[in-house]
């Protein structure tokens, strides 16, 4: 067991020998695969990040309820009771006709228009949330309440996050292709990598085989050099888009001021960046794997 | 140790190296193999060590039939080896020290037992002095040497030798002469294959001759 242990420290202590030898053809694959990597990656990170603002928009769908101008305090009472009790609905807010034409220009900055409107153009309303905030449910209840009478029209409010939703979840299978394609290039990156160190350490590993080196010994230092060079490129790829990051969270920044919101991309959390390190190592262990099956097999000594 | 029992070797292309060798080494015994250049002495011993297989007939080396041995054994049955080559094959990308610890490291040795083990071999061979030295920058007696050196290093039961004075002196082929029958002495089975029949009479051992593949003695 100790053996054992020794002899894999050993083989990841010359493996680190060798990629610190040959500093710029190592500094030239890592970056190869850290821009491979980044690509994907990349995307991904901007498409989380529109996902979590999706989320935070859009997270409670609700509808709501206008009732028609001409509604007087008796209909107002008799809809909310009705909504109350209703077994779908989790919870209805009123919102009087004054307090959501003061809403409407406190929030929005259209004050001078308000008040140069004659009257109050807003109907009363209802804000529903409803227990079950599946779509069907959603539609069910809307199509129930549009046909109370003196209710006006009731809107689905969640319907654009949705729309946004579907269209992210698209945009992720499209980051899982290009990422699939990437993948495929920095296999076969570590496949060249590998074989041309075998053929540079022929005579090694010949004079190993000679005096009784098994197969699992003469692999294994270019198994970790594949997952090292992986392992690097991994990490070349997370501080690429760190940088990206960076530089676009500047710009930002202004946009934010701008519009006074917080607005920032995040970069990958631990549970991601885990991934994608322990990812591309096992990339590059895979494609070195393939090259040494494929090389090895070809030196006899003669 | 060794039985070669109808062993005929023809390789690729019709070259019959050996034919229909039957030969017995004990364990404990120094043979010279002799005979002119192409005889099927090197061939003798690669038989031996599992780097060709023979075309009929069969090599059992201390029990073990190595020609039906599988790919994955093989390993095993070098580590019981000590292989001296022509041309060799020293490692010219690390110091003498680290090429006589090759053997070691395959077999995954503790490490400061190792270092201890490969001093003693290079002390053995009289290049203790230089064991930081590139092999390149050896003599090629100090080259053999090494070789001899790297072949002992893991305390192997069975000593293969392919010309081991191929270009050196008479006076530095006996001192190797003398290394080989000192490594006997301590119970090494030793098989030295070479051309130089003077040499081979000189150490007095137990002599098999090869003509064109058939045994001539």
């Amino acid at each position: 067991m100790r053996i054992w242990f020794w002899n894999h420290l050993d083989a990841l202590r010359t493996t680190l020998a060798r990629l610190v030898r040959t500093p710029v053809a190592t500094l030239l694959n890592v970056s190869v695969i850290g821009v491979a990597l980044a690509l994907p990656v990349g995307l991904y990170v901007v498409v989380a990040n529109l996902e979590g603002l999706a989320r935070s928009l859009g997270s409670d769908p609700q509808l709501s309820v206008f009732l028609a101008l001409d509604a007087g305090p008796a209909d107002v009472k008799r809809i909310t009771a009705r909504l109350q009790q209703h077994p779908t609905v989790r919870e209805a807010r009123y919102v009087p006709r004054e307090q959501a034409l003061k809403e409407l220009k406190a929030s929005t900055g259209l004050a001078d228009v308000v008040d140069s409107l004659p009257g109050n153009p807003l109907p009363d309303a209802f804000v529903v949330l409803p227990r079950d905030p599946s779509s069907e449910a959603l539609e069910k209840l809307r199509d129930e309440v549009r046909g109370w009478p003196k209710v006006a029209h009731v809107q689905l409010d969640a319907e654009w996050a949705r729309r946004l939703e579907a269209g992210l979840k698209a945009a992720l299978l499209a980051v899982s292709l290009l990422a699939t394609l990437f993948a495929f290039a920095l296999v076969a990156v570590t496949f060249n990598t590998i074989r041309l160190q075998i053929l540079t350490r022929r005579e090694e590993i010949e004079v190993s085989k000679l005096i009784g080196a098994t197969d699992s010994f003469i692999r294994r230092p270019f198994l970790y050099y594949g997952a090292m060079q992986g392992l690097a490129g991994g990490l070349a790829a997370w501080a690429i888009i760190w940088g990206g990051l960076y530089v676009l969270n500047g710009a930002l920044a202004e946009l934010s001021r701008l519009y006074a919101a917080p607005i920032a991309l995040r970069h990958l959390g631990m549970e991601d960046s885990g991934s994608l390190l322990a990812f591309s190592a096992a990339l590059g262990w895979f494609g070195s794997w393939l090259s040494v099956n494929r090389h090895l097999a070809a030196i006899e000594p003669r | 140790m060794i039985s070669f029992s109808q062993v005929t070797k023809r390789y690729p292309g019709g070259l019959e190296a050996l034919r229909g060798v039957t030969l017995k080494i004990e364990a404990g015994e120094i043979v010279f193999v002799t005979g002119p250049s192409g005889a099927g002495k090197s061939t003798l011993l690669k038989l031996i060590a599992a780097i060709e297989r023979p075309t009929s007939g069969s090599v059992i080396v201390s029990g073990q039939n190595v020609g039906a041995l599988r790919p994955r054994a093989v390993p095993y049955l070098r580590r019981k080896l000590g292989l001296i080559f022509q041309d060799q094959k020293l490692l010219f990308d690390r110091s003498a020290f680290d090429n006589v610890m090759l053997p070691l490291a395959v077999t995954g040795f503790e490490r400061r037992e190792a270092a201890r083990r490969v001093r003693a071999a290079l002390d053995k061979v009289g290049l203790l002095a230089k064991e930081k030295v590139n092999p390149v920058r050896l003599s090629g007696g100090e080259q053999q040497r090494l070789a001899i050196a790297r072949a002992i290093v893991h305390r192997p039961a069975i000593v293969l030798a392919d010309e081991p004075t191929g270009n050196l002196d008479t006076a530095y082929a006996n001192g190797i002469g003398e290394l080989f029958r000192s490594f006997n002495q301590v119970g090494v089975t030793v098989v030295i294959a070479t051309h130089d029949e003077a040499f081979a009479l000189r150490m007095k051992p137990r002599h098999i001759v090869l003509r064109e593949g058939r045994l001539a003695s």
